[in-house]
């Protein structure tokens, strides 16, 4: 292992190391996700496609979607304005403030459920005046996006926040001297060089939303065509014994996902 | 709190005042103030019924199993991390960018797949789940599943944190204690392991965190028995199915402050690494490192 003095021959031990490495590997992750795609295989598409287009199956993708990209979209202004003011600007409160920002992160996400049904639930006294507007969150589509957008919180924050850091003042400086307004030069100068960590946060965050299951648990209330997601419907159906029903849908998931990912990271790299 | 720099106080206009306000007050409502409204619901009914649901004998049952899981998860992982880092960055063989890629998979999985993934593999109606079965080892609904459910969704977290040290350091020290004639133990132990040691602690730490929490894989793959195979996180979705919220809360504020516990403890881990660097960056220039630290 440790005497790879040459790339080319690896020891013996290095070779046991590495077999024992990959043996694990392949119970772990490797042999699961084969089962899986093999378990597709011999269903057939024509089965797995009946089970993607069943109106409940549908429903539930479509709404992990929808929620994923409403909150990517509040997430990508909120989580800017947080990396900006933690950056850019001295508050008090701003340590606790940076470090908390990961909590999300920390926290099991049943408990980040439980959390919000404390804070805006029925029996909350903010969840009571939002009944009172007509619009209750929690056991409600708005509760999913609140959900994701607790969840995913950090992934923006900490993409930008070092690239905001690390940002020449320079450039702004000679764009402030030219008499631009601040805004044109966040507009011209700062977002362009912020974009590409800005994507690949959001990036993150949709592929984490999708997949999203123990918050949104506690605060959607699983009702079949109207709160229940994607991973909630594949935990339904693997509790009712459809197998073919869940790995359809796990199907999709994982495409959307990987997808999601592969493209925010071949053009974060076409970027430079 | 470090004193405020008085020429950004000075300077800052009123849109700026709005954008801090604006981001405290989310800030608050989205995360702050969801954890309050948690500990006060747990805190109170008093002192006594907290206690009272602690020692409730499932709530322990329930911890003593995510402890026993996330032990041996945690070591498992921690052990094939640092190998699987080492192998990575010190060896080339033939697929060795599709292992790299694989290894990230679990972040990109909903942790209800992954427990289905376990199922279809190991559940009681596979091949070699059945087979497993009938030699008395049976996995999904039973511990082996749990802690497999744990390594899967943990196991890219040691490795992503070790790898990047192991590729900075490089191989020169380990080559110069192997031509001493240090076997390959020796060099493990007293070259590579000290250097990538902060690495290790921190991912280790991330596994802990994260078995810890796993809810959807362990739902999945549990069965989900009282005092059998009922996790802390199965215990607090048990007890709000069961309209018993009290013992929820209680059983997460006991989660959330662990997991606290574990973000102060990364955070301190980063904090010293990051000091170790402005040390080492001094000496090269020749100046102390408290000036280096004024000057960053």
């Amino acid at each position: 292992m440790s005497s790879t003095v040459d790339q080319r021959r690896t020891s013996i031990y290095g070779k046991l190391l590495r077999w024992g490495c990959l043996l694990y590997l392949g119970v772990v992750l490797i042999f699961p996700l084969s089962g899986v795609v093999l378990r597709a295989v011999s269903a057939g598409p024509s089965r797995i496609w009946s089970e993607v287009t069943n109106p409940f199956a549908w429903h539930a993708i479509m709404l992990s979607l929808s929620t994923a990209i409403v909150m990517v979209l509040i997430s990508v202004f909120t989580g800017t304005a947080t990396a900006w003011v933690l950056a850019r600007y001295e508050f008090p409160g701003k340590g606790l403030v940076n470090a908390l920002v990961d909590l999300p992160f920390a926290v099991p996400t049943i408990v980040t459920g439980l959390m919000l049904v404390a804070m805006f639930g029925p029996t909350s006294t903010l969840g009571v005046v939002l009944s009172g507007f007509g619009t209750p969150v929690i056991y409600e589509q708005s509760g999913i996006v609140l959900a994701l957008l607790f969840v995913c919180f950090p992934f923006v924050v900490r993409s930008v926040q070092p690239v905001l850091e690390n940002l020449d003042p320079a450039e702004e400086e000679s764009a402030a001297t030219m008499g631009a307004s601040r805004w044109t030069i966040f507009r011209r100068v700062t977002l362009p060089a912020l974009f590409p960590s800005i994507v690949s946060g959001a990036g993150l965050s949709f592929s984490r939303a999708l997949g999203e299951f123990g918050s949104v648990v506690m605060v959607a209330g699983n009702r079949p065509m109207s709160t229940k997601t994607a991973p909630l419907y594949v935990y339904g159906e693997v509790e009712g014994f459809n197998m073919e029903g869940a790995l359809a849908v796990s199907l999709v998931l994982l495409t959307c996902s990987l997808v999601s990912l592969i493209a925010v990271s071949k053009w974060a790299e076409r970027q430079g | 709190m470090k004193p405020p720099k008085p020429q950004l106080q000075n300077t800052m206009t009123w849109p700026q005042r709005f954008l801090i306000i604006a981001v405290l007050a989310w800030f608050g409502l989205l995360i702050l103030g969801p954890a309050v409204a948690l500990a006060r619901r747990a805190f109170a009914p008093g002192v006594g019924a907290v206690f009272k649901a602690l020692t409730d004998p499932d709530a322990i049952e329930a911890l003593l199993l995510t402890a026993k899981i996330t032990v041996v998860v945690t070591i498992s992982n921690t052990i094939f991390g640092i190998a699987m880092a080492i192998v990575l960055v010190r060896q080339r063989f033939w697929g060795r960018r599709i292992v790299d890629g694989l290894l990230d998979l679990p972040f990109a999985v909903s942790p209800v797949i992954a427990g289905l993934m376990l199922i279809i593999l190991y559940g009681p109606k596979s091949t070699i789940g059945s087979r497993l079965e009938s030699f008395g080892f049976p996995i999904v609904y039973h511990l082996p599943g749990m802690i497999l459910a744990g390594m899967f969704v943990t196991l890219p977290l040691v490795v992503r944190s070790v790898a990047p040290i192991l590729e900075e350091i490089g191989s020169d020290q380990e080559d110069v204690a192997s031509t001493l004639g240090a076997d390959w133990w020796t060099t493990f132990h007293r070259i590579t392991l000290p250097t990538i040691r902060w690495g290790v602690a921190y991912g280790a730490a991330l596994v802990v965190a994260r078995s810890l929490g796993e809810f959807g894989a362990l739902l999945v793959v549990s069965g989900n028995i009282i005092g059998r195979t009922q996790t802390a996180t199965l215990y607090v979705h048990d007890q709000i199915e069961s309209f018993e919220p009290h013992g929820a809360y209680v059983m997460s504020i006991v989660l959330a402050t662990v997991s606290f516990c574990i973000l102060v403890g990364l955070e301190t881990i980063q904090n010293s690494v990051r000091r170790r660097e402005y040390a080492a960056e001094a000496k090269e220039d020749g100046q102390g490192p408290i000036r280096q630290m004024r000057r960053h």
